[in-house]
């Protein structure tokens, strides 16, 4: 049912057309109004290979409304694969060809035996917003594109995490988790982002298992990968940020992965040789973190489930502070909520967080106005966070989108050094007074 | 064209101006079709993604201040809310003033499409009333709004029944129109219906209607010269303000395309002159503009002192850089309310345009006549130019930068620089309105140019490490070939 969408963060399903485009050279066809991508896209950092004004688009008028869209899509598809090079090309639908009815699978599929491949998957606005339509577009990928079972080659793990270009620190979080893992002694494959691309989806089917990094968005397309394929996947719910909870991921993956004697013990050394690298950072800056006066113990979060869990984590189990209630505004369907709910009781010293799931801006900050933050709030959030930021004086890092004030181009939160990353941008601005 | 603020949609620009989105001619061609009434238009065979006519109507009711924008629809519509209420808050800043104006939606989803949601609409209108105590409320419908048939117009009245402030319908479905330009005469629409009140007296006041106000500051000083105050619109406007427009001088616009409606509307309605020159874009722009101004608020005389005080500064300082900006190649790619401004003043600069695309083509505006800017470039073009109207279809652009191999690319929408940068071309972005505006405009806009041709290293260091997502084959073809017949 329709809802208020107060403070917008999050876009519809169409919007993981920047799945799409995130893939090196796997192009976006949308069947769909004319200003749908533009919209969707967003204005930072889209402007790869492909942009939102280079997706082919069969720019839905009245006429077909009225009489359907099949022949004009099918005439963009062909245009499309004379006119644009891709190595993949996916079609997306927006609201209109869906309730009038057009048919997309069958149009689509009249090109199954074109050059390059051409897939489709339902995206329509009103199915749901562009966190469910991430995986949606993963699971065609996976299901029309990736038809053979492959040999597995032991030790490859495929790396999901984050949502393409709507976090803004999506590829640097993806880059680091790849680097983790590398460094475990495992062989990392992602589709996103340079030098990676079609030949990594190829790869897809032959992992050791997938790692799924997230607290419920990518949960359906591993699940098909498992059914399809039979290749297992660790769902690990935290983004790991900081020591603490980077060494957890750690071995966690290390379990998983079933390592023998000699892969753990070479695990654990990294992980020893990070956390001192690390602590030694931390000893040196913990006046900062002891003796900014200004720097109360409670914080609130308030982003997508993902982050919302992360940050919290981080600051309750490696900074020591209190979470407030904490707000996820990806609108997370309801069977994933209880489980997440449960994430945020396992912190340290049994302290546990309240947690709010809405849509409805106004009503988070009239919360966030009314709690008791015992000092100076520290809110981490979007740019909706600056209003009652100001009005609450509170310390505040916009992370998540709406991400506008602030460029982000390949920085991290992920990790070791994203805990440090983070702690930087939190002091950064309570630097800016004193008392 | 008659007026009609008792229906809750204005006509599209195609059925109310007969404007097109599909074009391959030149200059002297389109202007005499115009005049014809014999222009048709050419649809394509394939199309890139461009825009949509909702993001202009609900961009522009959005900047108002302290207004509530609710727009009926899937999530994805209000994408463009977070943006908006940034760019709010900085502009309002920018004048030591507030702008509590909100964007929501009603986030619609499957079981809307079958069952409808005007309940709920009904609630959020009224909680968002409760919530914010908005002096105006734009209820904006989808295009899933539109195909499912949910009647707004009908809450809309029944919720002008309950609470004490404008409440109106904006039908913004992004189907019903190619040229997003469209969304402008809705938000004119919306407004008339909704704000804008008859006059009761006149005052001495010129209404002025643009973008981003960038040269607020400027243009407020010149018209203080001529003892006239100035109302921007829509941005930083509040509801008040908009309330008498009606009851001002006359209605000038930065753009044709975005004024064309408003202007109109308020000369039929309520007897504003609205001012329809070629722009103040340029010296001749510029100068034809004000006294046309002059003429009609009855100022000509200080008119005609400032141009001289002002010639005396700029011309000399504009006529050196002319000397370095001849014989420059320049292909424009903007909407039509600059392109052929634009390409005036290059010529005036002593550029050469060799290629003029514009998004799409008003042949006539609501008064009935042809823009003033094509019947000018006419006139004082030393050759005819090679003009297409390419509906933002950048694969026809690059097309005709690979053929044409200009020395600069001029951009006006976000997005459609780094192209011709990719290819190997200059590019100047050219999105404040107020670039080229006036004599000090026209001087930068002439200095940017040069800076932009002089240092080519950006756009080397990037074309030399990429590739271009168009095939060998499309660059073989026409830039028109997916241009067709209408049936």
């Amino acid at each position: 049912m329709a809802k208020i969408l107060n403070q917008p963060r999050y876009k519809c399903a169409l919007a993981a057309m920047q799945t799409v485009q995130a893939i090196t050279r796997a192009l976006p066809i949308l069947h769909s109004g004319p200003g749908c991508g533009e919209k969707l896209g967003g204005s930072v950092g889209s402007s790869g290979f492909f942009s939102p004004h280079i997706f082919p688009c069969t720019s839905i008028s009245e006429k077909e409304v009225i009489f359907g869209g099949d022949e004009k899509l099918y005439e963009t598809i062909e245009n499309s694969l004379k006119i644009i090079d891709a190595d993949l090309y996916v079609v997306l639908t927006g609201c209109t060809p869906e309730i009038v009815g057009d048919n997309v699978e069958d149009v689509a599929g009249r090109f199954k035996n074109s050059e390059k491949p051409v897939i489709f998957a339902s995206t329509a606005g009103f199915k749901g917003n562009n966190y469910r339509g991430h995986d949606w577009v993963l699971k065609a990928i996976f299901d029309q594109y990736l038809t053979e079972k492959k040999p597995v080659q032991k030790g490859l793990v495929n790396i999901w995490a984050g949502l393409p270009m709507h976090d803004p620190f999506w590829l640097g979080n993806l880059r680091e988790l790849e680097n983790l893992i590398e460094r475990l002694g495992l062989i990392p494959n992602t589709i996103f982002g340079f030098g990676r691309g079609i030949e990594n989806i190829n790869k897809i089917p032959e992992a050791q298992f997938n790692l799924l990094v997230s607290p419920w968005v990518g949960l359906e397309s591993v699940q098909l990968l498992k059914e399809k394929f039979g290749t297992p996947y660790l769902h690990y719910p935290v983004l790991p940020i900081g020591a603490y909870e980077t060494s957890k991921f750690l071995r966690a993956v290390a379990d998983y992965a079933d390592f023998d004697t000699k892969e753990r013990e070479k695990a654990e050394a990294f992980i020893l040789k990070k956390e001192e690298e690390y602590y030694y950072y931390i000893e040196r800056y913990a006046d900062v973190f002891l003796e900014t006066r200004v720097m109360s113990k409670r914080f609130v979060v308030v982003s997508d489930a993902s982050y919302t869990l992360a940050v919290t984590k981080f600051l309750v189990n490696d900074l020591g502070l209190f979470p407030s209630r904490q707000y996820i505004t990806d609108d997370a369907p309801e069977e994933y909520r209880e489980d997440i709910k449960k994430y945020f009781k396992e912190l340290n010293y049994g302290i546990e967080a309240e947690v709010t799931f809405s849509s409805d801006g106004h009503q988070i900050h009239k919360e966030i106005e009314e709690a008791d933050f015992n000092g100076y709030p520290l809110i981490i959030g979007s740019n909706w966070e600056k209003s009652i930021a100001r009005k609450t004086n509170a310390h505040f890092v916009n992370i998540s989108y709406p991400l506008i004030e602030r460029l982000v181009i390949n920085s991290s939160y992920t990790g070791y050094g994203g805990g440090l990353k983070l702690l930087e941008d939190i002091y950064s601005v309570a630097f800016t007074r004193f008392n | 064209m008659a007026i009609n603020l008792k229906v809750s949609t204005v006509g599209t620009r195609e059925n109310r101006l007969g404007s097109i989105t599909g074009y391959e001619g030149d200059l002297y061609d389109i202007v005499e079709q115009s005049h014809c009434g014999s222009l048709k238009n050419k649809e394509r065979c394939f199309s890139q993604s461009s825009t949509c006519l909702s993001s202009c109507a609900l961009g522009q009711l959005s900047g108002i201040r302290d207004v509530a924008v609710i727009n009926h629809a899937p999530a994805g519509c209000t994408a463009t809310a977070p943006g908006s209420v940034v760019l709010n808050n900085q502009l309002a800043a920018k004048i030591g003033v507030t702008n509590d104006t909100v964007f929501l939606g009603t986030d619609m989803n499957e079981k809307d499409t079958v069952f409808g949601a005007t309940d709920t609409l009904r609630e959020i209108v009224l909680k968002t009333y409760r919530t914010y105590q908005p002096k105006a409320i734009f209820v904006a419908t989808s295009c899933v709004t539109g195909i499912i048939g949910e009647d707004v117009d009908s809450i809309v009245e029944e919720i002008k029944e309950e609470i004490p402030v404008p409440v109106v319908a904006v039908h913004c479905e992004g189907f019903k129109s190619r040229i997003w330009a469209s969304g402008f005469d809705i938000s004119d629409h919306a407004v008339l219906q909704s704000i804008v009140k008859p006059p009761k007296e006149k005052r001495d006041v010129i209404n002025f209607k643009n973008f981003f106000e960038s040269e607020r500051q400027q243009i407020t000083e010149l018209f203080e010269e001529f003892d006239v105050k100035v109302q921007f619109l829509y941005q930083n406007a509040t509801v008040e303000e908009l309330e008498h427009i009606s009851e001002s001088l006359a209605t000038v616009c930065i753009c044709g395309t975005l004024g064309t409606y408003l202007g109109n509307a308020l000369e039929e309605l309520y007897g504003v002159p609205y001012i329809r020159t070629i722009n103040p874009l340029g010296i001749t722009g510029y100068e034809t503009w004000l006294r046309e101004i002059g003429r009609v608020i009855g100022k000509s005389d200080k008119i005609e002192n400032y141009i001289e005080r002002e010639r005396a500064i700029y011309l000399p300082q504009i006529e050196e850089l002319k000397k370095e900006l001849k014989g420059l190649r320049a292909v424009i790619g903007m909407g039509p309310g600059y392109t052929y401004e634009v390409s005036r003043v290059l010529q005036e600069l002593g550029m050469e345009v060799v290629w003029a695309a514009a998004w799409h083509y008003d042949g006539k505006y609501d008064n009935e006549a042809v823009p003033p800017a094509l019947d000018h470039l006419k006139k004082t073009s030393p050759v005819n130019i090679k003009l297409s109207v390419a509906d933002q279809q950048n694969f026809e652009v690059l097309n005709i930068l690979n053929e044409y191999k200009p020395d600069i690319y001029f951009s006006r929408h976000p997005g459609t620089t780094v192209w011709a940068i990719k290819q190997g071309v200059a590019a100047l972005y050219v999105a404040d309105e107020y670039f080229i505006f006036g004599y000090k405009g026209t001087l930068n806009f002439a200095k940017s140019v040069l800076d932009t041709v002089r240092n080519r290293s950006f756009e080397k260091n990037l074309a030399a490490r990429v590739k271009l997502p168009y095939t060998d084959w499309w660059y073989k073809q026409n830039n028109n070939a997916f241009l067709k017949e209408s049936v």
